[in-house]
């Protein structure tokens, strides 16, 4: 009874030793880490970067875990000056990975260490970058030819007329490749500078506001006298119509008029030809009629054809 | 001192006795407990709206679709769960909602000032906000290949929309192109995304709102009310216009109909007449001399009694014609 105790505890023992030994000796990597592993702080072996379980030296080596996804990294906004001497506040963002993790261990150690390189690496080359472009150069990304509202009204700045010949994308690109080979030292692989933001200081702000204030009020005015002039157009073009129209029925009218006439006169010869003499007898006849009322006083002769018989019977 | 049984303990003086342990029992415990274990660390379920991504020993194996599924026990295997691909996320830039619903809450501070303030191309400032949303296309590369994957997100997003604002003047970015933007917006993004390998598959970015500047945006409303007095005055004339002109028309038809009609009444007149003429004359050819005569004589027996004063003269009196002047004046 005795004897088979001490054989359960013995088993025991070796059971929980051999646990607490594995335990030291097997570890696993997760597909988003990599491991160096070192022996009394030393580096051993190359470093492992794929993910599984793996077995080392126990108690003597210590796996040291790095990242293996892509790292991010947020520059903080800083004052630079353009080389047109324009004031801005850069923000620019990076991402990086740790690609060879034994020389990141051996110069940085950790991804503090890491930050504080990219701090200094980046900064330098966004600065660099942008005090030797003009502002324009790095708000725009090519020469594309940008429609407005008001097309005459368009190009109210210098600097919008200059061509780019670089650009925001490949300015960044210029301080993506300024940094890359400097921090491959420390193992990092860069995979993407970018600048995120850009604005103006405030000073600089209050006046772009202002500018802009003005450009506005410019384009209202002339919307303004715009809307006054082609009042007046119409107006112009409407005096001008109600005369053409007036003045052509007018004319027509006339026209009509005198075509009437003429026939009239036509008509009337063609008649009249036949015995002009008759004609005038008659109308004259007529105009008797009409001429002629009580008022009138009428002398005769007595040897009109009227009154011929009043002296003589037989007068011819 | 009291003495305890095995298997029993003092409670406030109170003697609690415990069943007494069995060895075989202790086993089946053991047994169960493991069973138990198996069954919990092997068993899982994934939702419909998921997918479970399964490593073993730190390393990936597979990917399971929504269901119950087995997987090796005792942390062997390890699960993963994430949103599928058709779960839509959504950041927000610029503001954020922060009671989504019928009446959507939203808030700006200085932050989201921070983020939605650009230069545009003709070095103007616009207040830009935008959605971006956005699926896990690839649920290995969501997970394993960037960390911090919503930042990298944000970033990506500002950068290229500032490039793409950069690009344009701050009226397209206000009004005229609007929608262009978003797209160019959209393609960029997911063309560096996917440099990143991130697995995410950009859905749809839309810009929100789109304004100048808050102290610059009264003198915008201004050059809107210029637009509409402008439209205005415009139409003010055109309606002056529209309202003359028509009328002018009709007047100037009038005066042609009239003198249509002039000539109608003309013609006719002159044709009456010859016609009137003509038969008169025909009759009067057939015996001259009487129906001259008759109609001299007819013509002066209706004129004469109209007259009140008649005077004969004998034509060898003709002098007495001066006399007849002095005695009346104004007679005709």
């Amino acid at each position: 009874m005795r004897q088979k105790n001490i054989y359960i505890y013995a088993i025991l023992i070796i059971a929980v030793l051999l646990i607490i030994v594995l335990a030291s000796a097997l570890y696993t990597i997760d597909e988003t880490q990599q491991v160096v592993i070192t022996q009394f702080g030393k580096p051993v072996g190359e470093p492992k970067k794929e993910a599984g379980l793996y077995i080392k030296m126990p108690f003597i080596q210590d796996a040291n875990y790095f990242e293996k996804r892509l790292l991010e990294w947020d520059g903080n906004p800083t004052e630079i000056s353009a080389k047109d001497k324009k004031f801005i506040l850069v923000d620019t963002y990076a991402r990086w990975r740790i690609e060879d993790p034994l020389k990141f261990f051996k110069s940085v150690v950790s991804e503090n260490g890491a930050q504080t390189r990219l701090d200094n690496i980046i900064d330098a080359a966004t600065r660099n970058m942008i005090t030797s472009n003009i502002l324009i150069e790095v708000v725009r990304n090519n020469n594309r030819e940008m429609s407005v509202a008001e097309a005459e009204l368009a190009l109210s700045t210098e600097e919008v007329i200059d061509s780019i010949k670089v650009g925001r994308e490949k300015l960044s690109k210029n301080i993506f490749n300024a940094a890359i080979e400097k921090v491959r030292e420390y193992g990092i692989e860069l995979s993407d500078v970018r600048i995120k933001r850009i604005n103006y200081i405030e000073e600089v702000r209050e006046k772009v506001f202002e500018r802009m204030i003005a450009e506005r009020l410019r384009i209202a005015e002339k919307y303004r006298s715009e809307g006054a002039g082609k009042k007046a157009e119409i107006e112009g073009e409407m005096e001008k119509e109600l005369q053409k129209i007036t003045s052509e029925a007018y004319r027509t009218a006339e026209e009509i008029k005198g075509k009437a006439d003429a026939e009239a006169i036509k008509i009337y010869a063609a008649a009249y030809e036949r015995d002009p003499e008759f004609y005038s007898f008659l109308k004259t006849l007529e105009s008797f009629r009409t001429g002629i009322d009580e008022k009138t006083w009428l002398i005769l002769s007595t040897d009109s054809d009227y009154l011929k018989y009043l002296k003589d019977i037989n007068a011819k | 001192m009291q003495q305890y049984r095995r298997g029993s303990f003092n409670v406030g003086g109170e003697e609690i006795r415990l069943p007494s342990i069995n060895k075989s029992h202790v086993i089946i415990g053991v047994i169960g407990l493991a069973i138990l274990i198996l069954f919990v660390t092997s068993f899982y379920t994934i939702k419909t709206d998921e997918v479970g991504v399964i490593k073993r020993f730190g390393a990936y194996k597979r990917t399971t679709a929504p269901g119950l599924h087995l997987k090796l026990p005792f942390g062997i295997e390890s699960l993963t769960k994430i949103k599928g691909s058709q779960y839509i996320f959504r950041e927000e830039f610029g503001y954020s909602t922060t009671k989504p619903g019928v009446r959507t809450e939203i808030r700006r501070d200085r932050s989201h000032l921070a983020e939605s303030l650009m230069l545009t191309g003709d070095l103007n400032i616009a207040t830009v906000e935008w959605v971006v949303q956005y699926r896990i296309k690839n649920p290995r590369d969501y997970l394993f290949n960037v960390r911090n994957i919503t930042k990298t997100l944000r970033d990506v997003s500002e950068s290229v929309t500032r490039q793409i604002v950069g690009n344009h003047s701050v009226d397209e970015v206000i009004i005229l192109s609007r929608r262009e933007i978003a797209q160019m917006i959209e393609q960029r993004m997911q063309e560096i995304l996917d440099a990143y390998q991130t697995g995410i598959d950009i859905e749809t970015v839309e810009l929100q709102d789109v304004n100048p500047p808050d102290p610059v945006k009264p003198s915008f409303n201004e050059v809107n009310e210029a637009r509409q007095e402008m439209e205005k005055m415009i139409n003010q004339a055109w309606e002056a216009y529209n309202k003359v002109i028509p009328k002018a028309k009709g007047e100037a038809e009038k005066t042609i109909r009239q003198a249509e009609g002039y000539e109608l009444n003309r013609i006719n007149r002159a044709q009456g007449d010859a016609e009137k003429f003509i038969s008169v004359y025909e009759t009067y050819r057939q015996s001259k001399d009487v129906t001259k005569r008759r109609l001299y004589l007819e013509a002066m027996s209706e004129i004469l009694p109209k007259i009140e004063k008649k005077y004969i003269i004998d034509k060898e009196q003709q002098g007495l014609l001066k006399l007849l002047q002095l005695q009346e004046t104004g007679g005709k």
